[in-house]
């Protein structure tokens, strides 16, 4: 690396050097983490959960865990002439140092805000720390910092709460709060993890500019190759604690040298270029419809005697799935698309005028919205789910055994030698041991207990699926290998699946077509192929520009998501949505609908 | 760093290493829960000090010298006599003084000299005041008595001549068993209220949280003064000490509610109740298989932690004169002759059953901690 030679006039701001860690007397967890990092530059940091990226840029700062003890190694920072080990630091120059010259961008913008103190006062005690200003002289700087990161009106947002902001707004806060001491390194950790795909890419956009003007070097820790991508000049790629790789992006990306990370490139989802036209069915064999069907809650109000409010969650839906095909929906965090799910297993109504058609492979077809508890007992052998969250989706308590037999005791389905030959199949189908039949959630990865998730909604002989979000919480390759694992028992078992998903790449893998929801309505829908090739309403462009793709030469469009992931009112006259007028769902070509009008 | 470098392959287990969970991975979670509160060093040893404590309960008649009520006039207040092993040197085994009392007329006190010339040995497994062993057995045989002529006063005596520490011993059974019979009263009640406004919410909700916080701002002291005057004074001990429990018991249960209340608010929005629930399971199976085995831990630590509460409820109560009533003997009934400053300043041992009441409060709250903390799954 560059320590032989280290007499370039071009010294790194930041040089981590043979860094081990590790946790009490166990073997280390980081081995000899070396990066160097120069002004202006962006660093990337990528590995799966646990890898040790994480712990790597927080011993930069010394934000390490009690247990934590550096074995090894040191950090070295070159700030104006000075030079000095920032693992040597203790009290008051560490302070300095930390938001100081050093700042760092958390993950949850949600949690690391303090909810009690205007966004103003939080960002302008990193000036009472550390600068000499005065009062109003800081007041001023917080609003002009506010302003740079694109807070729209900073006079509001200053006085403003957290819980006031949406999550990509407190994302600019808390780049704010971290640049406005003009720190020489911004270390972000999982920046844009929590937020939507078109925010992430507006937030990605911001820093990349605010580089430009400061010429700060950014650490930036993610899983996703795709931000990489479309930010880093220099990539470092983390295998348990170790790094297998490093060097610039684009060789990087390009011709991968280490199997790990050649991987990782394979699993990132792509927003493919061109989709091969698929024929569509002459009479499509419709597993479940959906006409005309909204859904609005009445939110309780706090006190029983005041009137409650009501909300719509979705608006006229049109929606059929096709037997043994998928119908992906996506959309953001709030479009209704996990409404959607839960009325297409019949465990929510719609409202009155809605109607929800099941139609098994055999028997007569069901009308969801009145079932009668038959009825329902047999729909709910036919329909199962897979839930979001791998963490909760298994009770802590029951051994694996109890939890995949649970469906068939319910339903008093088989004897326990047949439960038991059942279950042991299915762990075979979706790649696990039937001797882990007698193990507990806590005993199983992420990855694994949705895959038990995925077996305990198999256990019933399912014809149809509905996937909600199933690898929105799990790491690249592993979601890689579950929507393979999705695949691989749709062509087996003939399985349809309403695939739940707020990323359109993920969807682009598995889904025969999709659907796009924003605030409730249908924008846009279509065989997957034709969405892909033409899409055609500007939230559906937005969706898709933002996508980072972990290709140096597909760079973000950030203007398309501008114009299509803004307010719904701000789109193009012909697709706006305002109260009461809906633009209506009109025919682009074969069966590729979009909400405009004319 | 401007180099693209690449570590040599090395042979990398792919998949996820089975071997290193071993057993761990077969273990519930109770299990792995009883493992971190071994860990909990202060913790587990004040549950081990509670289960003694208990298990000795039926048996303090036999560990008593005297029982709680033996009057013995020439001992009025007599000091706290030590055991010794060794006389002049010689071992004789365990052996006590004789002492004989004086009236100070000066200073109006009892005075109690030892007569140190001749060891008198304690008697092992010897005959002394009837009781019945486990409440059934009568009998009168003891651990250990002093030798005719004597007496063994460990803690001293009070101002009728009874042994402190055998009264101390026989006021747990008392004392102890207040907390156990109003925590199962207040559990019953919270469980109930709770699950009914954590389940049902809205208007059932409402009321109950209003219910809850109305009789969280009485104030606690007055009301058990006047729950507890009104019970008649012709009643038994026996009764008495079941009202006192009932009381305590039905004024503790707001708290309870409130945290069955909040666990299941939030056991409810976890993925797998919801998927039980579409897999078409029945409400009473959802709160049986799934609710009710996932708090049911945190219902004992939080259980745990209310009993020291009921305790020094009941002492206050029977220091005041208003719980417990002689002949019964608690804790709280012994203090209640302290209440006395010359007797406290004269003879500082009727002040003793304050340190079993200390240590077993406090043994009380290092378990539920432990407990607690056992139980959060965000702590290892």
């Amino acid at each position: 690396m560059t320590l032989p030679h280290a007499e370039k006039p071009n010294l790194p701001v930041l040089s981590v050097r043979n860094l081990s860690i590790r946790f009490g007397v166990s073997k280390p967890v980081l081995q000899e983490v070396f990066f160097d990092i120069h002004h202006g530059e962006t660093l990337a940091l990528v590995g799966e959960s646990g890898s040790g990226k994480t712990l790597s840029c927080r011993a930069i700062i010394q934000l390490l865990p009690k247990a934590a003890e550096v074995v090894s190694g040191q950090v070295i920072y070159r700030g104006g002439d000075a030079e000095c080990d920032l693992l040597k630091l203790a009290g008051k120059p560490l302070r300095r140092l930390r938001g100081g010259c050093v700042s760092m961008i958390f993950q949850e913008p949600m949690r690391s805000l303090s909810p009690l103190h205007t966004i103003g006062n939080q960002v302008g005690e990193m000036l009472a720390l550390h600068s000499e200003l005065s009062k109003p002289a800081r007041r001023q700087k917080v609003l002009e910092t506010l302003a740079r990161v694109g807070l729209s009106d900073a006079e509001r947002a200053y006085k403003s709460y957290p819980f006031e902001m949406s999550g990509g707004m407190r994302q600019r806060a808390m780049i704010a709060m971290a640049i406005i001491t003009e720190p020489e390194i911004l270390i972000a950790d999982e920046p844009t993890t929590a937020l939507d795909v078109t925010t992430q890419a507006t937030v990605l956009g911001l820093l990349k500019d605010l580089q430009k003007e400061t010429g700060m070097a950014i650490v930036l820790v993610t899983h996703d190759l795709g931000v990489v991508a479309n930010m880093a000049d220099k990539i470092a790629v983390m295998e348990s604690g170790q790094i297998v790789e490093s060097g610039p992006i684009a060789p990087v990306l390009s011709a991968p040298k280490h199997s790990y990370t050649r991987k990782l490139i394979a699993a990132a989802p792509v927003i493919p270029e061109a989709v091969a036209c698929k024929p569509e069915a002459a009479e499509p064999d419709y597993i479940l419809t959906m006409r005309n069907v909204c859904k609005s809650f009445s939110l309780r109000a706090s006190k029983p005697w005041q009137k409650a409010t009501t909300i719509t969650a979705m608006k006229e839906i049109n929606l059929a799935v096709t037997r043994g095909k998928t119908l992906a929906v996506v959309g953001e965090s709030g479009s209704g698309k996990t409404t959607c799910g839960r009325i297409a297993l019949g465990a929510m109504q719609p409202d009155e005028g809605g109607e929800v058609h099941y139609c098994p492979r055999s028997g007569e077809m069901v009308e969801l919205q009145h079932l009668d508890k038959r009825q329902r007992c047999a729909f709910q052998q036919k329909a199962q789910m897979v839930f979001q969250d791998p963490y909760s989706t298994l009770n802590p308590r029951m051994r694996v055994r109890e939890a995949l037999f649970e469906p068939m005791e319910i339903h008093k389905i088989g004897t326990p030698a047949e439960r038991e030959a059942r279950a042991c199949e299915i762990l075979g189908w979706v790649g696990l041991k039937p001797d882990m039949l007698d193990r507990y959630p806590h005993a199983f990865s992420g990855g694994q207990r949705q895959r038990l998730s995925i077996a305990r909604a198999l256990m019933m002989k399912p014809e149809f699926l509905v996937c909600d979000e199933p690898t929105s919480a799990l790491d690249v390759s592993v979601q890689e290998q579950v929507l393979a694992l999705l695949r691989d028992l749709q062509a087996r078992l003939g399985l349809s699946y309403l695939f739940i998903s707020h990323d359109l790449a993920v969807v682009a893998s598995i889904a025969d077509s999709v659907a796009v929801m924003r605030a409730g309505v249908i924008v846009e829908q279509g065989p997957v192929d034709q969405l892909f090739r033409n899409p055609l309403h500007p939230y559906t462009k937005a969706l898709i520009a933002a996508h980072p793709e972990p290709d140096v030469h597909r760079p973000m469009d950030l203007n398309a998501v501008a114009k299509g992931a803004g307010s719904a009112a701000g789109w193009p006259e012909e697709f706006r949505l305002t109260e009461g007028k809906l633009p209506p769902l009109v025919t682009a070509e074969g069966s590729h609908l979009v909400r405009r009008f004319g | 760093m401007s180099e693209h470098f690449a570590r040599p392959e090395t042979d990398h287990p792919s998949e996820e290493n089975d071997q290193s969970l071993g057993r761990d991975a077969y273990l519930s979670t109770r299990r792995l829960f009883f493992r971190r509160f071994r860990r909990h060093r202060l913790a587990f040893i004040s549950a081990i000090f509670l289960i003694i404590s208990y298990v000795l309960l039926p048996f303090v008649g036999f560990i008593a010298p005297y029982t709680p009520n033996e009057r013995n006039s020439d001992y009025l207040f007599a000091a706290p006599q030590s055991i010794n092993l060794f006389h002049e040197g010689a071992f004789v085994g365990p052996y006590v003084y004789a002492t004989t009392g004086e009236a100070d007329l000066t200073a109006f006190r009892w005075v109690y000299t030892a007569d140190k010339s001749t060891p008198q040995k304690l008697e092992w497994f010897c005959e002394g005041g009837d009781y019945r062993l486990a409440g059934l057995i009568k009998t009168s045989t003891h651990l250990f008595c002093a030798p005719e002529g004597t007496t063994v006063f460990l803690w001293g005596a009070d101002r009728l001549g009874r042994d402190v520490f055998s009264r101390i011993l026989y006021g747990a059974q008392l004392s102890l068993t207040v907390g156990i019979i109003g925590i199962m009263i207040s559990m019953t009640l919270g469980l109930f209220f709770g699950s009914i406004a954590g389940y049902l919410g809205g208007t059932p909700d409402y009321l109950i949280q209003r219910l809850i916080e109305i009789l969280r701002s009485l104030p606690e002291l007055p009301l058990w003064l006047a729950l507890s005057a009104a019970v008649p004074s012709h009643w038994g001990p026996v009764t008495v000490f079941f009202i006192i429990s009932v009381i305590l018991g039905l004024l503790d249960w707001p708290g309870l509610a409130r945290a069955v209340r909040a666990k299941f608010l939030s056991l409810r929005e976890e993925e797998f109740v919801r998927a039980a629930e579409m897999m078409g399971a029945t409400r009473s199976r959802v709160i049986r298989r799934h609710l009710l085995p996932n708090f049911s831990s945190h219902l004992i630590a939080s259980a745990a932690l209310s009993i020291p509460a009921m305790i020094l409820g009941e002492t206050a109560l029977s220091f005041l004169g208003l719980g417990l009533r002689a002949p019964a003997v608690s804790w709280g009934i012994m203090l209640n002759d302290a209440q006395n400053l010359s007797s406290i300043e004269l003879y500082p041992w009727t002040a003793i059953p304050m340190l079993p009441i200390i240590f077993v409060v406090l043994a009380f709250n290092f378990m539920g901690d432990g407990l607690r903390d056992a139980l959060d799954p965000y702590q290892h």
